[in-house]
């Protein structure tokens, strides 16, 4: 097959999905609400002192990153499972593990995308700034990626499971840790001013990994719950 | 052999409750683990007598 | 589960069954035989470590369980590939005999780590990199096994969790070097779970007899679990019973 119609296979995927996605906006908007709320609700919880505020920010934008990612894994297979669509990807040409890449590609934009563009705002709540906020975005912009990536897997393998949405976090969760550490390590390492550059190329080396590895597995796991 | 009397043994250097607790878990574990197989075992061949009795193929999956 | 099977000869759940069975006895009494001689040694022969005092011989029994937790998930997540590769029920089912074993380990792993924790560290519980891993572990067991009780048809449970379980393989090692790597950046906990070089040879005797004895009950187990599940699974009532016991239920009947 040639890579032409394998990069137009993924692009076709990518337009049809953020399509879909901008007819339901509210969708997307409720992952982003609820990542501002549980952000929000922790200066509540462990009070104003803004050097406790300082010290657990990284965290807690990072938990509250990977909580809004969960929320919206459901989103990426229900639908096309639901409606039959996914059983014609099945039978396409191209491999199923590169139409994979391109739902996981557009359900980032939707979902993961906004979380990093909002985060230098919320990270204004917790006093971080110039340097380290900078190293956020950055942590984000790499991490979230792997988080959909990974969270495919799991939104596969749940497909039509009953109690799908408390056991895809039971499954995800743990997979989501080294990804957690890391994000959450660059940023505090750039604030104890040992800079985030090590915590962040191994968030690029996760995603890497989760590059090559996830969208086969999530293949596998689609042929799986389509038997 | 470094122990002068049963209740020194018990003790374990003042340390005896955490070891015993250690060591009486982890055999009530693998005990509780080898009884729930055995009655897993027993009413699977329940089972299969009903089935023998009943005459029916049903319970296949 | 590394017995010398030739694996083609049995790879039916028909002569695996029986072959368990035959299996099962020997096994047992190697584990218990093992268990005996390794506390006999942890508690009798192995002298006081003049550090922790009395609390090392936790070691006897956490050490062995945290090796058996995580070598168990290595052997469930090959016995979960082997039936996604040959599609063979029986791998299947020995991976679903595994899990609530390992589970139970690494649960009793991190117990006995509080336990040996607290008087050493003097707190039950410290973010070092083997326990984190070790709780990830508990949470990666408890998704396969949920991953199958929530799926109702078989096949579909037994792959879904098997590539749940190779996903989770790749995970562990990741997580132990993240949180080393998260811990030298904290400065935190620099203990470390070993007693160092200054073991003494029984001691190390001792832990090495009592996870060959885990390891063999282990097997024991994990060989009469699958028996259980061919037993519920496959509808051949005639396995267990001598051809006399069937006649005599009919003839009762």
């Amino acid at each position: 097959m040639s890579r032409s119609s394998m990069w137009g296979a993924i692009g076709g995927i990518v337009r049809r999905d953020l399509l879909l996605a901008m007819r339901r906006r509210s969708d997307a908007a409720m992952s982003v609400f609820f990542l501002v709320i549980v952000v929000s609700l922790f200066p509540l919880g462990v009070g104003p002192e803004p050097a406790v505020l300082r010290t657990i920010g990284p965290g807690v934008l990072w938990v509250a990153a990977l909580l809004a990612c969960l929320l919206s894994l459901a989103r990426v297979f229900t639908a096309d499972y639901v409606d039959g669509t996914l059983e014609q990807m099945v039978l396409v040409p191209q491999p199923l593990a590169v139409l994979v890449v391109g739902k996981v590609f557009a359900h980032w934009v939707i979902s993961g995308l906004p979380i990093v563009l909002l985060s230098p705002l919320l990270s204004l709540q917790f006093g971080l700034s110039g340097e380290s906020l900078g190293v956020l975005v950055m942590s984000l912009l790499l991490g979230t990626p792997t988080l959909s990536m990974i969270g495919a897997i799991g939104a596969a393998l749940v497909l039509g499971v009953r109690g799908s949405g408390l056991l895809v976090a039971l499954l995800v969760l743990p997979l989501y840790v080294p990804v957690l550490i890391f994000g959450a390590g660059a940023v505090t390492s750039s604030m104890a001013g040992i800079g985030g550059e090590a915590n962040l190329s191994l968030l690029g080396a996760c995603l890497v990994l989760s590059l090559f590895l996830a969208p086969w597995a999530t293949a596998v796991a689609l042929r799986i719950a389509l038997e | 052999m470094q122990w002068g009397s049963a209740s020194e043994f018990f003790a374990m250097g003042g340390y005896g409750i955490y070891v015993w607790t250690s060591y009486v878990v982890t055999a009530l574990c693998l005990v509780w683990e080898v009884l729930a197989l055995w009655r897993r075992r027993v009413a699977a061949r329940a089972e299969h007598r009903a089935m023998l009795l009943g005459g029916t193929n049903e319970t296949a999956t | 589960m590394s017995t010398g099977i030739n694996w083609a000869k049995y790879s039916s759940p028909q002569a695996l069954y029986p072959l368990a069975g035959r299996l099962i006895p020997w096994f047992s009494v190697v584990a218990v035989a093992l268990m005996g001689v390794g506390l006999y040694m942890g508690f009798f022969v192995a002298p006081t470590d003049f550090q922790q005092g009395e609390s090392y011989r936790i070691i006897f029994v956490h050490v062995p369980a945290a090796w058996m937790s995580m070598f168990l998930y290595v052997v469930m997540a090959i016995w979960a590939g082997i039936g996604l590769g040959l599609n063979a029920r029986p791998s299947f089912m020995m991976a679903q005999a595994i899990a609530p074993t390992g589970a139970m380990f690494t649960f009793l792993a991190l117990l006995t780590g509080a336990m040996w924790g607290k008087p050493t560290w003097g707190a039950w519980w410290v973010w070092d990199a083997r326990l984190t891993s070790e709780l990830i572990l508990l949470f990666q067991y408890a998704g396969v096994m949920l991953l199958r009780t929530s799926i109702d048809d078989v096949r579909r449970a037994d792959r879904s969790s098997a590539v749940f379980a190779l996903v989770g393989v790749v995970n562990v090692p990741i997580i132990y070097f993240s949180v080393q790597w998260w811990n030298t950046l904290h400065q935190g906990a620099s203990v470390s779970m070993s007693t160092g070089s200054k073991m003494a040879a029984t001691m190390l005797i001792a832990m090495l007899l009592m996870t060959l004895a885990f390891w063999m009950y282990s097997i024991a187990i994990i060989l009469s679990r699958v028996r259980c599940i061919m037993a519920e699974r496959e509808s051949l009532p005639a396995w267990e019973e001598k051809p006399v016991t069937i006649q005599k239920i009919a003839e009762a009947r």
